[in-house]
């Protein structure tokens, strides 16, 4: 038996070269869940920005609308191994909310109603790679997706794209999340391959 | 309408990977609430990206397992302890005479 088949090197893979490496496609959105799916009336909404000194930023459903909002179309990369390509969001970008945050933090911990959280370095939430998302694909986010709004940071693997998104810690020091305590990688990045603590 | 979760007797093939009992019979009592059952009451959710175990009364998390390749972490940081009923032990030797104490 050959070890290398001819054509492994050079056939062009469904997605091309948007697709990281171990991913495959797919058409549909499958929901993946560590929990009950939290149902967030809009009028208890609200999120929040708790900043490394103590000061508190507070918006309400009706404050996050009347933000100015943005329709990214993004690829979405799920550790477990699927993508989505060009998936339409609308949402506020992370820049808009933090126009008035003062902070020198260089951690983002991510909670969210039900209890999840999410860590990551704060300059991967800014500077246009990050939106809190209330519509997908022309429809308000349905809870399973994480509405009424989640976080949306398309350059990394999905799971640090927290659904029911509610409020960003901000901290000096890293503090591992949900599943970055349980074995999964501290930063995610789809394109390097980072799924495991170890990777 | 299905249920959102398993229940526990899913984590039975998962943990029998990592522990020579089986134990979804064992009794975990939840650090959250203190509620007490068998690890197979807990509500289950995945198998990905990893098990997420939930107690039956209060849906906190007892109990997380992931598998990647070539290694498993599991978190039992939610269950304050896991009681596992077990045989008795074989007979211990017999201890050597202790000098008579006073008194
Ligand atoms: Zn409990």
């Amino acid at each position: 038996m050959a070890i290398v088949s001819r054509g492994f090197h050079g056939r062009p893979r469904a997605g091309g070269d948007r697709l990281p490496p171990g991913q495959y496609l797919v058409d549909d959105f499958p929901v993946l869940s560590a929990g009950p799916t939290p149902r967030v009336p809009t009028d208890r909404w609200e999120f929040v920005i708790d900043t490394e000194s103590g000061q508190t930023h507070r918006w309400s459903w009706q404050d996050l609308m009347a933000l100015p909002s943005q329709t990214p179309t993004v690829d979405i990369h799920c550790v477990t191994r699927w993508s989505k390509l060009d998936t339409t969001w609308e949402g506020v970008s992370l820049d808009v909310l933090f126009e008035d945050v003062e902070t020198a933090a260089d951690y983002a911990l991510v909670h969210s109603y039900g209890g999840y959280t999410t860590n990551l370095p704060l300059e991967e939430l800014l500077d246009g790679k990050a939106w809190i998302a209330h519509r997908f694909d022309g429809e308000e986010l349905a809870p399973v997706h994480g509405g009424p709004a989640r976080l949306l940071v398309p350059h990394l693997y999905l799971w640090k794209s927290a659904k029911w998104v509610r409020g960003i810690r901000l901290l000096n020091e890293d503090w591992p999340g949900f599943w970055e305590t349980a074995g999964y990688h501290n930063f995610g990045d789809p394109w390097l391959e980072q799924r495991y603590e170890d990777d | 309408m299905t249920a959102e979760h398993l229940d526990g007797n899913a984590l039975a093939g998962p943990l029998a990977e990592i522990f020579a009992v089986d134990v979804t019979a064992a009794t975990g009592r939840c650090a959250s609430c203190g509620l007490a059952g068998p690890i197979a009451s807990l509500h289950v959710y995945g198998p990905e990206p990893g098990l997420v175990a939930r107690c039956s009364g209060c849906e906190e998390v007892v109990l997380r397992l992931v598998r990647g390749p070539g290694v498993a972490w599991l978190d039992l940081r939610g269950a304050v302890s896991l009681r596992v009923s077990l045989p008795d032990p074989p007979d211990l030797p017999d201890l050597p005479d202790l000098p008579d104490l006073p008194g």
